[in-house]
């Protein structure tokens, strides 16, 4: 639990200004679409790309906690047995292997997080907490970053799918400035097809970060036929309009298959090789639906 | 090729000054030999050389193109390269190459080569001061140079880096008469042991003078003859007009924007056909110092900001009009460009410390994106003061990917000249020049002498002193790399190694500039820089107020990663031993996959915002400041430091083999203070966190190139986040900050074809220049500079 796939900084797309974004390892999750795959699952791993393979065994000769062995030529990890220790990455000649996951006590990270804080203070940026799904890490432990980081005068915004107990987002509500909030489809059915869960505490949580007067952009993944149609758009809109929320802005984020490549690494088939974006005319048409139901702040992208 | 410029005036000069080849022009060579055979010995050395200036002004061939409006020409026609066999003389064979050389070519004709051969080369021959300087040198001297641990500026061209102050803009040269009459009354031949020299000094000075108002006067005459004949009304008004122009300048103050301008550019063809300084010379701050001619006009109605836009893309044009003298060999090497250097500074502070920016800053933005040339080098400086829409202007420019403007800080540069012992009033009124050296304008001579190649003399430690690459003793016998038991006992022989070849260098330039003191004064440039006169001294033996030399450090991204990657690698993770690591670099890293990838991949690297590397950074930029800064130079004043490469870095790099931080041989070391290429993984806000750790207020100069591809940078956020970065960098004392918005994508296609990208500029390092007239090295060094795409 709570391990870190990336910390990415200067980040210019998950919230204002620059930031500074971290993925927490781990979501409930199982997006069609999803192009950070190496994020879905809890556990730590190691990527490998069997592909340049010279089935050299410097990996295996080096492992701390012999958990590797050669078949068919190829190093297979018995999980149980690796300690993490990071040799078979450096090791590894062609630089292959890569361990996904890292661990931070709540000090650690928060002291990594405070070194662009020039940088968020000029641009009106801060940290962006991701994933994955930061909202279904250790609730403590996310308090606890989320509150050091206020202290330090760091805008914290909240990146999340909104599928967690309501009671992670009220320990935090009072210290973080945004929420990102992913309405990704209105009709359950839907929603349980390509994301693999039914959306109602997804909705309800989302009503009730609203009434308690949080901050949220509505981001909604733009995929052809799925979200992407005016049916869900309607939807979306009347069902923003019949609980009284007030995004402060709506990102319509077009579908893009960049992290399509990373799924083989983690040992995964993606399986989103039929989607598609809408076209640039068809994504107008869903902004101009927004803005005439008075969601003036809507934009492409965000 | 696209037209740009703001009318067809602009277009067509425009067209002419980037289309025409540049040429060698040998007048000026023969009439300056012409003068020295006739008076060499029979009078002081400052005269002869105003004699053999003012010679040249009252015979040379004069230009004065179609349409032009600020005129005047260093050479007979736009793209001619007078040559100063003084400095040195070019063999026949130095004359074949440069003409048939693929880049940075300077065409001769086979009557150049007779001329050369017949009249310039049997006079100056031996006495050129090349000759001198390379006959005075030690011979550990020689062989540092030949094997490039260091560059010699002045090896051929002269002192320079210099910059105007006020007085360019606001004093004509029959006031500078008056100056140096009044100094020359005051000499005190009684009690004063120097009293003769400074009166032929002085006396030089007034010829020079005397010079550029000849120039003035032929050109005057010239315009009204043309008027004469013109049968177009409009143009015939225009001469007139230029003729009456220069019945007021060079003679004395300006009275218009226009002629304030004409004065500048006659300024700046006196200083550059004097001597060849390096970095020609700048208008320093042209937007203060223009302003209130700008404003009078307009309040008098005979100009508005479309005729002032007019006229400053007619000096633009002049500016490309003169490409750099010739170089060749070494010198050529570290600096491969036609671009002489000229920079022009927006914005900044006013002497006493206000907002800088006005109309005229806008203007010069304006003009800067319309014309879209590689000189003059357009930069704008960066207060706190500065407001946030002349930055975000400034960013939507450099976003347009060809590297200019450049960003400067304002309040570093200052606090940079008052730690060099400047007043606060003249730190304000300087800011760079040249690069990003910092100076004085106006009053200071402060000279690049050259770039000493940091990793190299680290390697040299790793080896004993022996260079692997050109297979000679060059440094001291400290042991080799396996002797050293700790990082510590490694770190005092780099040290030690350091210091020794700071001391040959130093050596040498004591040595170069007392010849160029005694031998190659310059009485112009000493005319309009501040103290000259009072002090009767010359700008190369001491004349100005401040006087100061610069060594240039190169590579301290490579030299950190090496040592960065021994210390953790080799001391801390004990992964590999000294001699399997010296192993695997004397075989290029082939067959050493593992340990290439633990220091190429896996050790801690400058530019990430990781203080393991970051704080070897700062060790070995204090190491290269303490042993260097604050030592006397032979002109009463000290040396600083600029971290700055021009193109030394492939040169540098192409002079070793491979490196402890897995960069392969000859590959290019890392430029200016930027990291070692591709070592920066975590983004600009890590690499400028990283720079930002180097004392800048501490140098006289440093530069950080940051690419990024257009998506980024996109939109009104994009320029929000470009001025975000330069203010923060600037509010952590950064020196200087370039962009190249540019994918890579679409540099190589440049480079497959060049011809349909003659008009790609690139951000080099203190300058841009065309991607075309780059060699394959420094184009794949600008292809692979770390491309920040989020």
């Amino acid at each position: 639990m709570n391990h870190i796939t990336n910390i990415q900084k200067f980040s210019i797309h998950d919230g204002d200004g620059i930031r500074t974004t971290v993925f927490f390892k781990g979501c409930p999750l199982k997006c069609v679409w999803c192009h950070n795959p190496e994020t879905q699952r809890y556990e730590r791993e190691v990527q490998f790309d069997a592909a340049g393979c010279q089935s050299c065994g410097s990996c295996v000769n080096i492992c701390t906690g012999h958990a590797l062995h050669l078949e068919n030529g190829v190093p297979e990890r018995d999980k149980d047995m690796c300690v993490y220790c990071e040799k078979c990455t450096v090791y590894c000649p062609k630089g292959l292997r890569e361990i996904v996951g890292k661990d931070y006590t709540a000090a650690e990270l928060v002291k990594e997080l405070k070194k662009d804080l020039m940088f968020y203070e000029d641009s009106g940026g801060g940290v962006t907490l991701s994933g994955g799904e930061v909202m279904t890490m250790d609730k403590d432990y996310i308090t606890d970053i989320v509150r050091r980081l206020h202290k330090e005068g760091i805008d914290v915004t909240i990146d999340t799918c909104g599928f967690a107990p309501y009671e992670n987002f009220e320990a935090i509500l009072p210290y973080v400035h945004t929420f990102l909030y992913d309405v990704k489809a209105i009709d359950p059915r839907l929603h349980e097809e390509y994301v693999g869960v039914d959306n109602a505490l997804i909705l309800d949580n989302l009503v009730k970060l609203a009434r308690n007067g949080a901050r949220i952009y509505i981001r909604i993944p733009m995929i052809r036929g799925v979200s992407a149609t005016e049916e869900n758009i309607r939807a979306t809109i009347e069902f923003l309009h019949e609980n009284g929320i007030a995004p402060a802005q709506v990102n319509l984020l077009p579908y893009h298959n960049t992290g399509s490549h990373k799924y083989a690494k983690v040992g995964m088939i993606y399986q989103g090789e039929e989607l598609e974006a809408p076209d640039d005319e068809e994504m107008n048409a869903y902004v101009q639906m927004f803005k005439d139901a008075g969601f003036t702040n809507t934009r492409i992208g965000g | 090729m696209e037209k740009r410029g703001m009318n067809e005036r602009i277009q067509k000069l425009r067209e002419i000054s980037v289309t025409t080849p540049v040429h060698i022009d040998l007048e000026r060579a023969r009439i300056e030999t012409e003068v020295y055979k006739q008076w060499e010995g029979k009078v002081s050395i400052p005269v002869l050389r105003s004699m053999s200036l003012k010679e040249y002004f009252s015979r040379k061939t004069l230009y004065l193109g179609d349409g032009e409006l600020i005129i005047g020409e260093k050479g007979c026609d736009p793209q001619a390269s007078p040559t100063f066999p003084e400095i040195c003389c070019h063999s026949v064979e130095d004359m074949v190459i440069m003409s048939e050389r693929e880049l940075v070519s300077f065409h001769t004709t086979e009557e150049d080569r007779r001329i050369q051969a017949e009249e310039i080369i049997p006079f100056w021959e031996g006495k050129a001061t090349r000759d001198k300087v390379l006959a005075s040198m030690t011979p550990e001297w020689k062989k540092c140079y030949g094997a490039g641990i260091f560059t010699e500026f002045m090896e051929q061209r002269g002192p320079g880096h210099t910059c105007g102050g006020e007085q360019v803009f606001t004093t004509g040269y029959l006031d500078y008469k008056d100056q140096i009459k009044e100094a020359m009354d005051k000499l005190d031949f009684m009690n004063d042991p120097e009293a003769f020299d400074k009166m032929e000094e002085l006396k030089a000075m007034d010829i020079a003078c005397d010079a550029v108002i000849i120039l003035g006067e032929r050109y005057h005459a010239l315009a009204l003859e043309m008027a004469e004949k013109e049968t177009c009304e409009q143009r015939k008004a225009e001469l007139l007009q230029i003729a009456a122009n220069l019945e007021v300048v060079p003679k004395h103050k300006p009275q218009t924007f226009w002629q304030a301008l004409q004065l500048y550019w006659f300024t700046h063809l006196g200083v550059t056909t004097d001597l060849n300084p390096w970095d020609a010379f700048s208008p320093g701050r042209l937007d203060q110092h223009t302003i209130g001619y700008y404003r009078a006009d307009v309040e008098a109605g005979i100009l508005d900001e479309e005729k002032a836009l007019e006229l400053l893309e007619c000096l633009w044009v002049k500016f490309y009009n003169q490409p750099a003298p010739v170089k060749v060999g070494v010198t050529l090497k570290e600096s491969s460009t036609y671009t002489d250097f000229a920079n022009i500074n927006t914005g900044g502070v006013t002497p006493d410390g206000k907002d800088g920016v006005n109309e005229v800053s806008y203007l010069i933005l304006d003009c800067m994106d319309e014309m879209k040339l590689v000189q003059p080098n357009s930069n704008v400086t960066i207060s706190r003061k500065t407001p946030q829409k002349f930055l975000k202007r400034a960013c939507e420019i450099s976003r347009k990917g060809w590297g200019q403007p450049a960003f400067y800080n304002t309040e570093a540069q200052i606090m940079e000249l008052i730690n060099a012992g400047k007043s606060l009033e003249d730190a304000r009124r300087g800011g760079s020049s040249g690069c990003v050296e910092t100076g004085a304008w106006g009053s200071e001579a402060y000279i690049l002498t050259g770039y000493l190649n940091i990793p190299k003399i680290f390697q040299l430690t790793l080896y004993n002193g022996y260079d692997t690459y050109s297979q000679q003793q060059l440094g001291l016998e400290l042991g080799y790399a396996w002797d050293f038991e700790t990082y510590d006992e490694l770190w005092n022989a780099f040290k030690k190694q350091l210091e020794y070849f700071v001391n040959i260098k130093i050596r040498g330039n004591n040595v170069i500039e007392r010849i160029f003191a005694e031998y190659m004064p310059t009485p112009f440039l000493s005319v309009v820089t501040n103290d000259c006169i009072q002090k009767g001294k010359d700008y190369n033996a001491g004349g100005a107020r401040y006087n100061t030399q610069f060594i240039q450090g190169v590579g301290i991204g490579t030299v950190t990663d090496c040592l960065a990657a021994i210390k953790y690698n080799v001391f801390d993770k004990q992964n590999f031993t000294m001699k399997e690591l010296i192993e695997a670099m004397d075989h290029n890293f082939e067959g050493y996959d593992a340990i290439f990838r633990m220091v190429h991949d896996n050790s801690p690297k400058y530019g990430n915002d990781d203080d393991y590397a970051d704080d070897l950074m700062k060790d070995v930029f204090n190491l290269y400041h303490d042993t260097i800064v604050g030592r006397p130079n032979m002109k009463g004043g000290k040396y600083g430091i600029d971290m700055l490469p021009t193109t030394c870095h492939v040169y540098f790099g192409d002079v070793i083999l491979a490196t402890a931080n897995g960069r392969k041989a000859n590959v290019p070391v890392s430029e200016g203070i930027s990291p070692e290429k591709s070592a920066d993984t975590n983004g600009p806000t890590a690499v400028i966190k990283s720079c930002a750790k180097m004392d800048h207020l501490a140098t006289s100069g440093t530069l950080l190139n940051q690419k990024f591809t257009p998506n980024v940078v996109a939109g009104e956020e994009g320029l929000d986040h470009m001025a975000s970065l330069v203010r923060s960098y600037f509010a952590m004392d950064g020196h200087h900050i370039q962009f190249n918005v540019i994918d890579k994508q679409t540099l190589i296609d440049a480079q497959n074809n060049p011809e349909d990208y003659k008009d790609l500029i690139v951000r080099v390092a203190g300058y841009s220049d065309f991607f075309r007239n780059l060699d394959k090295p420094l184009q794949d060094e600008i292809i692979n500079r770390t491309e920040q795409s989020f």
